[in-house]
């Protein structure tokens, strides 16, 4: 395969394998490093890609476990300088977040899930996908993953219903 | 749509039940103009999820490693770092072995040369002088001692 082949291949998925890692990474410049580095060793796995059945699904799963271990590695370091860090523990940082747009505040529920839920959410409520899919990339079985996404929703939604009720969202 | 199939869909949704199909009709009435007040609260979080699913990354994927950039340069730091201390070497190394000769003086003219050697040796000689003229006093004391004591 040459890499006119290869970037046609990875086309159709590329943009999907950055929302995820930003979803997980949260910084958008993390995001693109680890779309990047996913990308790279797809080309490195050039040859063995046709063993594959489905080289998105296989992509899909190489960055979680990618962002997994960036997210681990940050965790052990000292230094925590995860955006998720400065997240709503302090209830005036948790007012302007909420004066700021619907979406915004949206996206800080959905990224202040555990990031099990979070890949559930991203996978199946933005990019759409079947559960069996979803299962694939994430090494579970589906009852396991509608049972997290279901958990996952329900958190999200008592989180809405909780802001809506004050008035704001 | 009616609004309780809207409810009863909501209701799957949140159990994690519905199809793919059913979400996207979810998707369809949140984004529709007419929104039933009581179900207002979730607009944001379907309209969310239709912005997400657009997002894409600012700077475009390329096959040519960014970690080999770095090496490069490591590479090129390293020659220059290399050249530089062979250069410094060589240099002091050289000059090192210039600077005695020029500092000893030497000299062409060889009568001139003998007169500085001279000059040198004499010199040396005087200081030699000086020290033996301090030991002078102890040869008198040897001298009287004799006289005293007088031996076979």
């Amino acid at each position: 395969m040459n890499s006119n082949e290869f970037l046609h291949l990875i086309t159709p998925f590329k943009d999907k394998v950055f929302r995820l890692a930003k979803r997980l990474l949260v910084s958008t410049e993390e995001a693109e490093d680890a779309a990047q580095e996913v990308m790279l060793k797809l080309w490195n796995k050039n040859q063995s890609l046709s063993e594959y059945q489905s080289v998105e699904a296989l992509a899909m799963t190489m960055t979680r476990n990618y962002c997994l271990d960036q997210l681990k590695s940050k965790r052990a370091s000292n230094l925590q300088i995860v955006h998720q860090n400065f997240t709503n523990r302090d209830p005036s940082l948790q007012q302007q977040l909420e004066d700021a747009d619907a979406l915004d505040w949206v996206s800080k529920i959905i990224n202040n899930l555990p990031e099990q839920q979070k890949m559930i959410v991203q996978l199946r409520d933005i990019e759409q996908q079947e559960f069996s899919e979803i299962a694939k990339i994430l090494e579970m079985n589906e009852t396991a993953v509608r049972v997290a996404l279901s958990r996952a929703r329900k958190t999200i939604r008592e989180n809405m219903t909780k802001t809506h009720s004050y008035g704001i969202g | 749509m009616e609004l309780d199939k809207i409810e009863q869909l909501l209701e799957k949704y949140f159990e994690g039940e519905t199809t793919l199909a059913e979400e996207q009709q979810l998707k369809n009435y949140f984004s529709s103009a007419v929104v039933a007040s009581h179900l207002q609260q979730y607009q944001p979080l379907f309209g969310y999820y239709a912005v997400a699913a657009q997002e894409k990354p600012q700077q475009e994927f390329h096959l040519k490693s960014n970690q080999n950039q770095p090496l490069k340069w490591i590479s090129i730091a390293a020659s220059v770092v290399i050249l530089l201390g062979v250069g410094f070497f060589a240099f002091n190394h050289f000059s090192a072995i210039e600077k005695p000769s020029s500092e000893l003086g030497t000299y062409d003219d060889p009568q001139q040369a003998f007169e500085q050697t001279q000059k040198a040796l004499a010199m040396l000689s005087k200081q030699v002088n000086v020290g033996i003229g301090s030991m002078q006093y102890v040869q008198q004391y040897e001298n009287t001692k004799d006289q005293i004591f007088i031996t076979e």
